[in-house]
């Protein structure tokens, strides 16, 4: 690579010039940022101004080109060079835009703009275009497990986009639940009664579709590698074990109907005629066109009593917490199957809440055109005897603690979707402690046994299958990013992820699908995925310096990470999303992108110039998260709101790339306070990469030690969770602390 | 009786014997009408509980309330249902239907008054409106009519003075020409409405 050559451009546009000295800033860039030369420009981001670094790209041989203008988050496009690393120095909505325009102010406003030309020249000379990783995968091709309404529509989905399909099914066909239902909840227009499931015709799409290969009686027993080479092997119940390469695997494992004998009170596992929706639709199938006999003794159906919320939205801990979403419209659907064939039979649905989204509410009302009943009760019992049943509830219409219904034929509970999410990698990481500590003797043997369930069989550190999220689903961001997971270039699709219907999932599985092909085509040129799409970046480490303390591989939200023979880091850069938390948590700081390192960051964090104590002017260092925090704070300038002028912001990509060390270093330079904002984290996490603001606070409780020791207060780092649309909190949070640190007074360290 | 119920027997009975009965199944029991009703807090079942009621099968009990005798037709639960059930009009069936099977309460007022009008008007093809108010006032007797009387007199001058109520009315009242005629006609209205509607 050439030499570096850094130079500076300075806009006046936007008020800029008026505001500010912009001949002193340039000076400040040239002398101070010890960089090659800096220019002022009117206008910076129209032609001319574009040309002008054009030019001295072409004929000066710049490298590195330093603007200062508005936010890096403004004018992109204009301020792209290929080949060309471009530092920002945020003068329009980090400094003009949020300080008031008056004689008084613009000695602490020219400072504000002063520090960020130095910060981003300082930037500007510790980083590096980065290059293409040279360890990248080219398969495009993308694993389906599953074979279901999920797995199929994946693979259709893929193969009509122009990429081969292969789907890994447990079972001996396709179809999976769909495949056992009479017909499905309507999809389209007129929303008015059962549709046919169109599972034949799919799984003859398959067969016919020279792009899609299947397995069935098949089971993924080993995963290995990484977007763009993930190497897979599938054993066959009675044939060989094949190995597949794939590019990118979606997990569409659907769920298992929750076991209606765990719920005796209600009759499950107690009579024939209590049957879960699956069942009835077994019966339905059986009846081959007839009419539903009552199991028992194949007598006549005239009173069928559908159970809502049958060991659903328990909140007892006893069954399953949460609603499945989908067994409102499917009780629908079973009533209207009585009702079609004889419109005498009694159907009556006893819900405690009717939930029926989007157009299935003209379903329900065809229902009811239907004469099916439907009463607001909590069931308390359902008893056999003889073949009727006895059902008991709570009518809360009007209010009849002791209604029944005493001659249901037949009573069909609504019970929910259990997902098939594999093995659960924290009691699996919790286990594999135990054997490694010798605290349990049994954990050998806990391990295997929660390898058993495991789907995909991964050979990743952190554990045989994906994370889980709430209630054993399978990891999704589900706030942001639905389709995206912890294990990159392996998507989660359909029930398996969240409880839902067929219409919910085929439109899930064309997400995931299209998600699948973004991780190949990425991996392919090395780019990275969301939400740093298109960075080409990625983590190296100085071995030398490495003491495999593992805290990069253990921390890594998205299992990029392995260990080698040799116990030291293996970065799996496809698998990357380039968030820095390695970064972050690296205790000798060995960890460093091309563009983003410990050193850059550093720089910038020494460069502001620093009053001394008495000089009434305290700087407090801003590190904030550039996915919500660094947006709110530009919001905050665009709407002109102020806040401090002894602030200096620093953008990070995730609040798990800050390393302890930028704390240290800043008070050590003399920083009166240092402010961390990241996203919310815990139950309801908003962090872009899951665990990074969760991780950075966890690293922040234990500074308060090392504060301590240097005879400081504790408030001077202090974290906040911030969301984007903050755009007013952020200015008063930042006044705030501000007031703080003027109470608490200047830090003793300034000047050493 | 309690274990019998949510069967769509009574349902059924609605649909066929009650105008706009076969709206009753359409209620998706949200509470609007009851919450929009002026009368409301004054009835034993607000319209929704009582179309619950239709559909839990408990046909005494419905039949036998007070509740749709309470309705003024000011039709604000109509203009507000979202499922846009005439519930009105269902109000006024269902105690048309509950007075036709005896099962309406006694002494209710509305029922009674509702009699008298129609009595009133089927004798003579018109309506005389002083005998009503005066067999309106003394329906509880002869000492409590008297007191009604007086209550209302200045409202029955003013009446008078304006030339909207005659005295002579007492003695017999205007009539209609065809009187046979006119009743001939209820005899077959009711004969049909009775046959569509199954009404003894």
């Amino acid at each position: 690579m050439a030499e570096q050559k850094v130079a500076a451009y300075i806009c006046q546009g936007c008020g800029l010039g008026d505001r500010l000295d912009t001949a002193d800033l340039a000076k400040i860039a040239q002398k101070e940022g010890k960089i090659a030369f800096a220019k002022e420009h009117e206008f910076l981001c129209n032609a001319d101004g574009v040309q002008l670094i054009k030019n001295d790209i072409a004929n000066e041989a710049v490298t590195h080109v330093v603007i200062g203008a508005c936010s890096r988050r403004a004018k992109t496009e204009a301020f792209t060079f290929e080949g060309i690393h471009v530092s920002r120095a945020n003068l329009r909505e980090g400094v003009i835009w949020v300080r008031p325009d008056s004689d008084e102010h613009r000695e602490t406003t020219q400072e504000m703009a002063a520090d960020y030309i130095r910060m981003a020249c300082a930037e500007a000379k510790k980083v590096k275009v980065p290059e293409v990783s040279p360890e990248r995968g080219g398969n495009k091709r993308i694993l389906v497990v599953g074979g279901g309404m999920s797995g199929m529509t994946a693979a259709l989905e893929a193969s009509k986009a122009g990429y081969q399909a292969v789907i890994v099914e447990k079972s001996g066909e396709l179809g999976g639940w769909a495949a056992k239902l009479h017909k499905r909840i309507p999809f389209n227009e007129p929303f008015q009664d059962p549709q046919e499931t169109g599972v034949a015709e799919m799984v003859a799409a398959i067969q016919a579709d020279s792009n899609i290969k299947v397995y069935t009686n098949a089971v993924t027993s080993k995963t290995s590698g990484a977007p763009g080479r993930f190497s897979v092997e599938i054993s066959q119940e009675s044939g060989p074990t094949t190995t597949e390469e794939v590019g990118a695997i979606i997990q569409a494992t659907g769920f298992t109907t929750y076991d209606i004998a765990k719920l005796p009170e209600l009759g499950g596992g107690k009579s024939s005629n209590v049957v879960d929706q699956a069942g009835l639709e077994a019966l339905m199938k059986a009846a081959n066109g007839g009419a539903i006999k009552r199991p028992s003794d194949g007598g006549e159906v005239k009173t069928v009593v559908f159970v809502q919320c049958a060991g659903q939205r328990d909140d007892t801990g006893t069954h399953l917490p949460y609603c499945s979403g989908f067994c409102c419209a499917t009780s629908v659907k079973q009533a209207m199957y009585f009702k079609d064939a004889n419109p005498d039979v009694d159907t009556v649905v006893l819900y405690s809440d009717l939930r029926l989204p989007g157009n299935n509410e003209d379903f329900y009302r065809n229902a009811q055109r239907k004469g099916v009943t439907f009463s607001k009760g909590k069931v308390k019992s359902v008893e056999a005897s003889g073949n009727q049943c006895k059902v008991q509830f709570h009518d809360l219409i009007l209010n009849d603690e002791n209604a029944a219904i005493a001659d249901a034929d037949l009573v069909v509970l609504a019970t929910g979707q259990v997902p098939n999410s594999g093995t659960n990698i924290d009691l699996f990481q919790a286990a594999e402690a135990e054997a490694l500590s010798g605290t349990n003797p049994d954990a050998e043997a806990k391990i295997a046994e929660l390898k058993v369930v495991s789907v995909l069989n991964l050979q990743y550190r952190q554990g045989p299958d994906m994370p889980q999220l709430k209630h054993g689903f399978t990891d999704s961001h589900f706030i942001c990013f639905p389709y995206e997971t912890r294990r990159t270039g392996i998507y989660a699709a359909g029930p398996v992820r969240r409880p839902m219907d067929i219409a919910q999932a085929t439109e899930d599985a064309t997400g995931a699908a299209m998600k699948a092909i973004q991780a190949v085509e990425n991996a392919a040129v090395g780019r990275a995925a969301h939400p740093r799409s298109g960075d080409l970046s990625y983590p190296s480490f100085r071995k030398e310096g490495c003491t495999q303390c593992k805290r990069c591989t253990v921390e890594c939200p998205f299992g990029a990470i392995n260990e080698d023979e040799n116990r030291y880091p293996q970065f799996n850069e496809e698998r990357c999303r380039r968030c820095g938390t390695c970064m972050g948590a690296c205790p000798v700081r060995v960890i460093s992108f091309e563009n983003y390192s410990i050193d850059s960051i550093g720089s910038q964090i020494k460069a502001v110039d620093m009053p001394d104590e008495f000089s009434e002017k305290p700087r407090i260092l801003i590190l904030a998260c550039e996915n919500d925090a660094y947006p709110a704070l530009d919001m905050a300038g665009m709407n002109r709101i102020e806040y401090n002028q002894f602030v200096r912001i620093i953008p990070v990509r995730c609040l798990g790339s800050v390393n302890t060390i930028f704390i240290t270093d800043a008070l050590n330079s003399g920083y009166d306070g240092v402010m961390l904002m990241g996203c919310k984290h815990g139950e309801d996490y908003q962090c872009h990469f899951v665990k990074g603001s969760e991780l950075a606070s966890y690293r922040m409780s234990k500074v308060d030690d090392t504060l301590k020791s240097m005879n400081m207060e504790t408030e001077r780092v202090a974290t906040y969770e911030v969301a984007i649309t903050d755009i007013e909190r952020v200015p008063k949070l930042i006044n705030e602390y501000a007031a703080k640190i003027e109470e608490i007074g200047m830090n003793p360290f300034k000047g050493f | 009786m309690s274990e019998m119920k949510y069967h769509n027997n009574f349902l059924k009975e609605v649909e066929e014997r009650v105008e706009e009965g076969h709206m009753v199944k359409m209620c998706m029991q949200c509470g609007v009408c009851s919450g929009s009703c002026p009368f409301g807090p004054h009835w034993a079942h607000p319209p929704q509980e009582l179309f619950m009621m239709i559909r839990a099968g408990k046909r005494e009990e419905v039949l036998s309330s007070d509740s749709m005798w309470m309705c003024t037709s000011c039709y604000q639960c109509i203009v507000r249902c979202p499922r846009k059930l005439p519930i009105t009009h269902i109000m006024h069936g269902l105690a048309y239907l509950a007075k036709r099977e005896g099962l309406a309460p006694k002494g209710q007022p509305t029922a009674e008054f509702g009699q008298m009008f129609w009595d009133n008007l089927t004798k003579d093809g018109r309506v005389n409106e002083l005998k009503l108010s005066l067999s309106l006032y003394f329906k509880d007797g002869f000492g409590q009519g008297v007191k009604n009387a007086m209550a209302m007199q200045s409202v029955g001058m003013g009446l008078m003075k304006a030339g909207r109520l005659n005295p002579m009315e007492i003695l017999g009242g205007h009539k209609i020409k065809d009187k046979s005629g006119f009743h001939a006609m209820l005899k077959k209205a009711r004969e049909i409405e009775d046959a569509r509607r199954k009404l003894a």
